[in-house]
């Protein structure tokens, strides 16, 4: 296999960001190519069915499925009101009398006679589509969506909950190693998208809710701590979907972790500026990681990152992310090409780097990232 | 509808077979050599079914130039592989693939009763190699509304619908065929097609089913997979499952029209395919077989008792992108138990979490690795513990199958899976197939299933059972040589007594054990509570005599005497003492320095770091 390395996550001044936006089922697309859009502008709308429900009128009425026609003072295809009769049965003279009444607003879409069941079905529900992030129009997908397409600055972290929101940026600590606790958000921090260095505490999320800040960015988070938030425990890392006033983005992973310098450094030059937040992260094939972009920011360098492709080279800066060295920063010493048996006795490609503290330290190339220093 | 099959034309003596999964692509090369197949060289790179290739036959190529490079030989032309054999030396007799890219096959299966036609369905679409999304059934306790919300919720590949014998209830699955019609149900491939759905239940339900669904749905109708109470007949359903697996799923997943075009044989569903050389396996060693396949994301197990098949997959239990789960699901002291050391729970969580979202990273610490086969145990655990909840017995009746009846009845409940019966158990999965020592994958395994009496530990050495088990549903022959000589490696037989009967102390006596090995007798004495692992070579078998004492069960009954042949293996016999359920001791202490000596006795961790262990 060609890399037997954790490529870095996407810290950057400067890309371009597409973003493809999609209907869930085929619909009607609202702009054109090349039109400018805003992350609230609505590129595409489609109408869902509406929520169907069945009603049993057969057991109801207590007659046979196959006679409830009879039975029916609605047909397919008619629209009923909440609590408008649907079918009746009288017998003895109208002394015996049952009765089926409606119990939503909709048509009638079936009446069967093998159940006795009447479906009836709710009026569309409309379901748009914004641009996310402000950009033009690239392509249109006929009837399913757009590509929207941006320049600017895009970070991305390791996890998150939350789905998409927008906020202005306000860097919240002094510096990467700081924890963003509920002190360190301000009442007029409504809109915003706080950014701390290496911890936020569940108090500080809870609180950023309630002043209606959008977004947290931190290094790291304790487990419990997210759980409580949530109010549910994460079992599988599929996550954006989440019913939270919040969207949380953790940059480097669970525990009190630093953020990585670069990372920090950039979030502090985007202070002030509008930004499209996702915390969304699937981690299985087609991964997906939590993202901040900042459209339109004009970057000050030239630098679009670090190559990745070139791989590990010795220099290479890196960050361990699993134990012993788990969270420390460390430069690539040696990369020796043998495989070498390691203390749990797998036998695996590793590396030498040199950790902050001048040690130098044994580390499988497995576990490793590059970080743009 | 019949089922494309693939009828051999011609002598097979190269065959080239990939399984394209959903992060890496796997070639293997097999070949005839003096008279027997056997594997010749492997191949992988990573699968290319994701942006920004989006074409699966990228990595199949490249996965194969690997066994190009490696052999110096032609397999590859503009067209795809290479078939026949050229005169010089190009190419293979035959190329083969199976597929887990794309998220493979995510089914839903309905029924009428949750415990009958359902569950029948449940079993078609898992043996078929299928992810069962839900099972939706009249009596499953929701409302019909949530039903319906359900349905419109996931988007399946297909759907299954079942129930109803032939004869029997129309009412009830036209009802559920209602329910489906109602959702409207979109396919998770190819915005804007029709979701296939196939109908298996009621023959006299048939008009009102198409009705029903045959305008908004891609409607199949097959023979009802319950046409009586007493037998279930899975054959049809689990074809057309097949067929619209190629047709559909297939189809749509980028670059899977062009695989296609590359080989005569239909592609199977990767799981389907292990099923099948699990099922193949049973009938060669002629012995009850469970598997299971631990990945990152799922746990699969699958098992052959008789003429029983059945898979079950465990969607939300793996050691990577699905760790947390374990976690949730075992809950944090059942993993706790099997470390030998003090850890901070909090600690312990964080450390999950972060594997979890960096799933690549391996353990590089010893106490790493044993933190992380302690989740494999549990993870292991509860997938089994899935599985025996799904093998049971046609419920509440006697059971019968399309094949003779050999099995006496049991409860409804009762699942069939006998540990004594089991024959041989077999791991695999990255951290059964790679850990550091065979003795490790060995213990995870009888720490999780519990293996009683007397049975065959293997694991798959390179993970090639998809390739396998697609050759052996055109060349049985082929696949079995090399599943045996190249695939497998044989870890040992564990001797576990059932027991203790009533209350016993650890140190007890418990088995006395006599095994002759090629004239060489081994006379050991093992107490309640204790481990012991004789060496005997893999592909050596001996000859045991097994004696427990009163309260202890090893096949023969309570205290009777058992005469065995057991087979050797990398590891070695190994002889469990420690009971049936496992005991272990609720004091922490008391459990760390137990733990401790069964690893010393497995020589399964570095002795010097083990005593640290047992000293603190």
């Amino acid at each position: 296999m060609a890399h037997a390395y954790t490529p870095g996550l996407k810290v950057t001044e400067r890309a371009m960001i597409t973003k493809t936006r999609r209907l869930p089922i085929l619909g009607e697309v609202l702009v054109e190519k090349g039109q400018a859009v805003s992350p609230d502008t609505i590129v595409a709308r489609t109408n869902i069915p509406g929520n169907p429900q069945t009603v049993n009128v057969a057991n109801i009425l207590g007659v046979d499925p196959d006679d409830i026609a009879d039975f029916m003072k609605k047909k397919e295809g008619d629209s009923v009101k909440k609590g408008e009769l649907l079918a009746e049965y009288k017998s003895f003279f109208g002394l015996i009398r049952h009765h089926v009444e409606s119990p939503i607003d909709g048509t009638i879409e079936m009446i069967s006679t093998v159940t006795g069941q009447v479906t009836l079905r709710e009026p569309p529900v409309p379901i748009e589509i914004d641009a996310y992030i402000e950009g033009v129009v690239e392509e249109i997908l006929p009837r399913e969506g757009v590509v929207v397409k941006t320049e600017g600055a895009f970070i991305q972290g390791i996890f998150g909950v939350g789905g998409e929101a927008q906020g202005v940026i306000r860097v919240a600590v002094e510096g990467p190693n700081d924890v963003l606790d509920a002190d360190a958000v301000r009442p007029d921090d409504k809109g915003k998208i706080l950014v701390g260095g290496s911890l936020v505490t569940a108090e500080a999320i809870k609180r950023a809710g309630q002043v209606g800040a959008t977004g947290i960015v931190a290094g790291g988070i304790i487990d419990t701590e997210l759980i409580e938030y949530l109010g549910f425990d994460i079992g599988v890392a599929i996550t954006g979907h989440e019913d939270i006033p919040v969207t949380v983005i953790i940059t480097e992973g669970f525990g009190r972790m630093r953020m990585a310098d670069r990372t920090f450094n950039l979030l502090k030059k985007l202070d002030g500026f509008k930004a499209s937040i996702n915390g969304a992260t699937q981690i299985r094939a087609g991964v997906m990681r939590p993202e901040i972009i900042v459209p339109g920011y004009e970057a000050e360098s030239t630098d679009e990152g670090l190559d990745i492709t070139a791989g590990l080279v010795p220099g290479t800066p890196i960050r361990i992310i699993r134990e012993p060295y788990f969270g420390m920063l460390a430069e690539i010493v040696e990369l020796p090409p043998e495989l070498e048996v390691i203390e749990s006795e797998a036998k695996v490609r590793i590396l030498r780097a040199r950790l902050e503290d001048g040690r130098v330290v044994t580390v499988p190339r497995a576990n490793v990232e590059i970080i743009e220093s | 509808m019949q089922e494309q099959k693939f009828e051999l034309d011609r002598e097979i003596n190269s065959v080239l077979a990939t399984d394209c999964g959903s992060t890496t692509t796997k070639a293997i090369l097999i070949e005839k050599i003096n008279g027997e197949y056997r594997l010749v060289v492997r191949g992988e790179a990573p699968t290319t079914v994701e942006a920004p290739f989006e074409d699966v036959t990228m990595g199949a190529r490249n996965a194969i130039r690997e066994i190009e490079e490696l052999t110096g030989r032609r397999f590859l032309s503009d067209q795809g592989v290479i078939t026949p054999r050229q005169p010089d030396g190009s190419g293979v007799d035959i190329y083969m693939s199976t597929s887990s890219a794309g998220g493979g096959l995510q089914m839903m299966v309905a029924g009428v009763v949750k415990t009958m036609t359902a569950e029948s369905a449940a079993r078609a679409a898992l043996g078929a190699g299928a992810i069962v999304m839900d099972v939706i059934s009249v009596d499953d306790g929701r409302k019909p509304h949530e039903k319906i919300q359900r349905i419109r919720q996931l988007r399946p590949d297909m759907i299954l619908l079942s129930g109803g014998i032939d004869g029997g209830t129309i009412t009830h699955v036209a009802e559920i065929g209602e329910l489906i019609a109602a959702a409207e149900p979109k396919p998770r491939l190819g915005i804007g097609y029709k979701l296939p759905i196939i109908y298996a239940g009621n023959k006299d339900a048939r008009k009102h089913i198409t009705d029903i669904l045959g305008e908004k749905t891609d409607l199949r109708i097959v023979d009802n997979l319950r046409p009586v109470l007493e037998t279930e007949v899975l054959g049809p359903a689990r074809e057309e499952i097949h067929n619209l697996f190629m047709e559909h799923v297939m189809a749509q997943a980028p670059g899977y029209n062009k695989l296609m075009q590359w080989t005569p044989v239909p592609i199977m569903p990767t799981p389907g395919a292990v099923g099948a050389c699990m099922q193949t396996a049973a009938k060669e060693y002629d012995m009850s077989v469970i598997g299971v396949d631990i990945g990152g994301a799922t746990t699969d197990v699958f098992s052959v008792f008789g003429e029983y098949f059945n898979r079950t997959v465990s969607a939300n239990l793996g050691m990577s992108y699905s760790i947390c789960n374990v976690l949730l699901e075992a809950g944090i002291s059942n993993i706790m138990r099997w470390i030998p050391f003090s850890i901070d729970e909090g600690e312990l969580r964080n450390r999950i979490r972060n594997k979890m979202i960096r799933p690549t990273t391996i353990p590089q610490t010893l106490e790493e690795l044993i933190i992380e086969q302690s989740i494999a145990r549990e993870a292991l655990r509860l997938a089994f513990e899935h599985h025996k909840s799904l093998a049971v017995g046609l419920r509440g009746v006697h059971r019968q199958r399309t094949i003779g009846d050999t099995f006496e009845q049991t409860g409804s409940d009762e699942t069939y899976i006998d540990m004594t019966e089991l024959g041989m158990l077999i791991g695999s999965g990255g951290c059964l197939s790679h850990a550091p020592r065979r003795a490790q994958s060995a213990m995870m395994l009888i720490d999780a299933f519990q293996p009683e009496s007397t049975t065959m530990l293997a694991v798959d050495s390179i993970f090639m059972m998809p390739q396998l088990g697609i050759l052996s549903s055109i060349h049985p022959k082929a696949a079995m040589q090399v599943f045996d000589r190249d695939c497998l490696v044989k870890l040992g037989t564990a001797i576990a007594p059932v027991g203790p009967s009533g209350k016993a102390e650890f140190g007890a006596p418990c088995l006395e054990v006599t095994l002759t090995v090629n004239g060489q007798t081994f006379e050991e004495s093992v107490p309640f509570g204790s481990m012991k692992v004789i060496p005997v070579p893999q592909d050596t078998t001996a000859e045991a005599v097994i004696h427990p004492t009163r309260q202890f069960d090893v096949g023969a009954g309570y205290g009777r005497e058992l005469k065995t042949t057991v087979n050797g293996g990398v590891v070695g016999v190994i002889i469990d003492c420690r009971g049936r359920p496992i005991v272990l001791p609720e004091d922490v202490k008391t459990r760390n320095a137990k733990l401790v000596e069964w690893f010393l006795a497995m020589n399964m961790y570095p002795e010097e770091s083990l005593k640290k262990y047992a000293e603190v």
